[in-house]
């Protein structure tokens, strides 16, 4: 089962099997639909295949939003080389713990949106790059491929038509900076995992320097539904440009923390108060983390706005990864921003100069101030860094570093000054923050 | 270097599921199962892997400093990973890292005297909708209380298994 109840206002498509017993297993699996995708995209040209698709507007559910047909479409397909698909499980945003839910009890839904990705693009190999931590998950991914192959979904002659398909999935061992899709290609490769420089994209030159197409497991586990029902169906879930549904993340001050499958364009106020059922001890709301940590984050008065790609850009910020980080009026800002860069220090692979002196730097500053020893000046410092960083780095990371450290800055200076001048904290003595989360604990 | 015969095994797979001439991706997965068995990543695992994987073995060193995960120094039995990224942060993750820290009279990345309990502050482990969350070994434990916590240490340090424990489960299948 789900590690959160269900909420009545979910709209189920990629999490539809999660409440079924034995969901991870491929009887399950096709008693509900399972490989018809497959077997439908079987039947169409690779046109067809990524026009529905393009037509569903799917977007990259790993954080930039890209859209996922006009990648497929990137991928050179009279080239002689091999093709690849690669799945990026490398699931370590903070705020994010969607993928391991759709790999741990869906698994099945994830191999037949890559075989359909296969087909699109004429690839025989793909690879699903799971995080190291998630070593549980590698052994249910494991068993479902097992099973692909018992069945005859994944071989050389899937399902009798000559269709030769193989998948493995390969672990990770500890690094932020491998979700990142060219560092994930270096790492996939047995390398440390620094960024290349793009173009090449991985479309052209990616595994192995071959074309290969690179989605989050969302993404992939989005494309069997589209196939199946149509792509104006999906597109029809969400709103213009965003199509479909998305796993949110809720975590945080709210009373119901959980993976909420929702339509896109969803309300954000409505998210926390009604599907997370409101902030925690009747506090008030103070800002929101809207699509992970390297979102810049939104004042109590910018929520009242509708969660899709294009209306949270609009605000200044990002969906992100789908990792929506609520925080009540009691959270000390200079601590959180501290948090967050501590964060994008210790992972930061060393590779360019901005962002590892850049978030080494910010640390201490951050540290400094949390510490009640901050100089004024060192506000200003601190948004100056932030913005020397922006775009002068190899990969996003050191943007992911910048942003929510700038919008912190510019959007709560006054907690910042009341750090000055020896002060101490004035969130120190707010109390245990430790409330059970939904009654769920053991 | 000998292995044991599920390890053999596991390698055996690992090297088979890269194209022939691709055989160093192997190099990070073998060296994560690997160091399970040897407790630590060591010289000769190291020369061992490069030698399997047809690298030298300075380009299977250089991953082992770059990933976390990977360590040449051996862990306790236990390796107690407790998260403070914001998720938890926010709900008492850091104050749980306190309570470890002086429960057990160790800090981060260091060993009991017996050898049976490790600490870590990890950075985010993936469970942020049910936080704050701790990993022992590989199993995740979801809203885990400060007196859940006490049990669990307390447990383990009296020599039981995480299994044997009251009223502390596990969560992932």
């Amino acid at each position: 089962m789900r590690y959160n109840p269900p909420s009545p206002l979910e709209t189920p498509v990629l999490s539809r099997r999660f409440r079924l017993p034995n969901s991870q297993s491929i009887d399950t699996y096709l008693a509900t639909d399972g490989y018809k995708g497959f077997e439908k995209a079987t039947g169409m040209t690779q046109d067809e295949i990524i026009g529905e698709v393009k037509t569903s507007i799917l977007r990259g559910r790993g954080g930039a939003g890209f859209p996922t047909g006009m990648k497929w479409g990137f991928v050179p397909r009279t080239s002689p080389k091999p093709k690849y698909i690669v799945v990026n499980a490398d699931e370590s945003e903070p705020g994010t713990c969607k993928d391991r839910l759709l790999i741990e009890f869906d698994p099945h839904q994830l191999i037949e949106g890559v075989l359909i990705a296969g087909l699109a693009v004429g690839a025989q190999q793909g690879y699903i790059y799971i995080r190291g931590e998630f070593r549980y998950l590698i052994g249910v991914m494991d068993k479902a491929i097992d099973e692909a192959y018992a069945k005859g979904y994944l071989g050389d002659n899937i399902l009798g038509k000559g269709i030769k398909f193989h998948l493995a999935t390969h672990s990770g061992a500890g690094a932020y900076e491998c979700g990142e899709e060219s560092a994930l290609l270096e790492s996939l490769e047995g390398k440390r995992g620094n960024p290349r420089i793009r173009p090449p994209f991985p479309a052209v030159a990616g595994a192995y320097q071959c074309p290969t197409i690179l989605n989050n497991v969302e993404t992939f586990c989005a494309v069997p539904a589209i196939i199946l029902n149509g792509g104006l169906w999906y597109a029809g879930l969400g709103t213009p440009k965003n199509g479909g549904t998305r796993m949110f993340c809720l975590s945080g001050h709210v009373n119901k923390p959980g993976v909420y499958e929702l339509p896109m364009g969803f309300n954000l106020m409505r998210m926390i108060n009604e599907v997370g059922g409101g902030i925690r001890g009747g506090k008030k709301l103070k800002a929101v983390v809207p699509g992970g940590s390297s979102c810049p984050i939104l004042k109590a008065d910018e929520c009242d706005l509708a969660m899709d790609y294009d209306t949270v850009a609009a605000a200044k910020s990002m969906l992100g990864s789908g990792g929506v980080v609520v925080l009540d009026e009691d959270t000390c800002m200079v601590n959180f921003a501290l948090r967050i860069m501590r964060f994008y220090a210790h992972e930061s692979c060393g590779w360019c100069i901005p962002c590892r002196e850049g978030t080494t730097w910010l640390k201490k500053l951050l540290t400094r101030f949390h510490e009640g020893q901050g100089q004024r000046s060192d506000i200003v410092m601190i948004g100056d860094l932030s913005r020397n960083m922006l775009g002068r780095t190899f990969c996003p990371l050191g943007d992911a570093a910048a942003m929510p450290t700038i919008a912190i800055v510019e959007k709560f200076r006054e907690e910042f000054e009341a750090h000055l001048d020896g002060k101490p904290c004035p969130y120190e003595n707010i109390g245990s923050r430790l409330v059970t989360g939904n009654g769920l604990a053991a | 270097m000998t292995f044991s015969p599920e390890l053999e095994a596991r390698f055996e797979k690992f090297l088979a599921k890269y194209p022939a001439d691709r055989k160093r991706s192997a190099v990070i997965p073998m060296l994560v199962y690997a160091q399970d068995e040897t407790e630590a990543i060591t010289q000769e695992l190291i020369e061992e892997v490069a030698k399997r994987c047809g690298v030298t073995q300075l380009q299977v060193d250089e991953v082992v400093g770059f990933y976390s995960m990977l360590h040449k120094k051996p862990q306790g039995k236990f390796h107690v990973q407790i998260c403070t990224n914001i998720s938890c942060l926010l709900v008492g993750g850091a104050e749980l890292w306190e309570q470890a820290c002086k429960k057990t009279g160790i800090g981060h990345k260091q060993n009991s005297a017996d050898g049976r309990i490790s600490l870590e502050e990890v950075e985010c482990i993936g469970a942020c909708s049910w936080a704050p969350a701790v990993q022992v070994n590989y199993d995740f434990y979801h809203f885990v209380t400060p007196g859940q916590l006490d049990k669990l240490l307390d447990g383990l340090a009296a020599g039981k298994k995480p299994e044997e424990i009251t009223d502390v489960k596990k969560v992932s299948c």
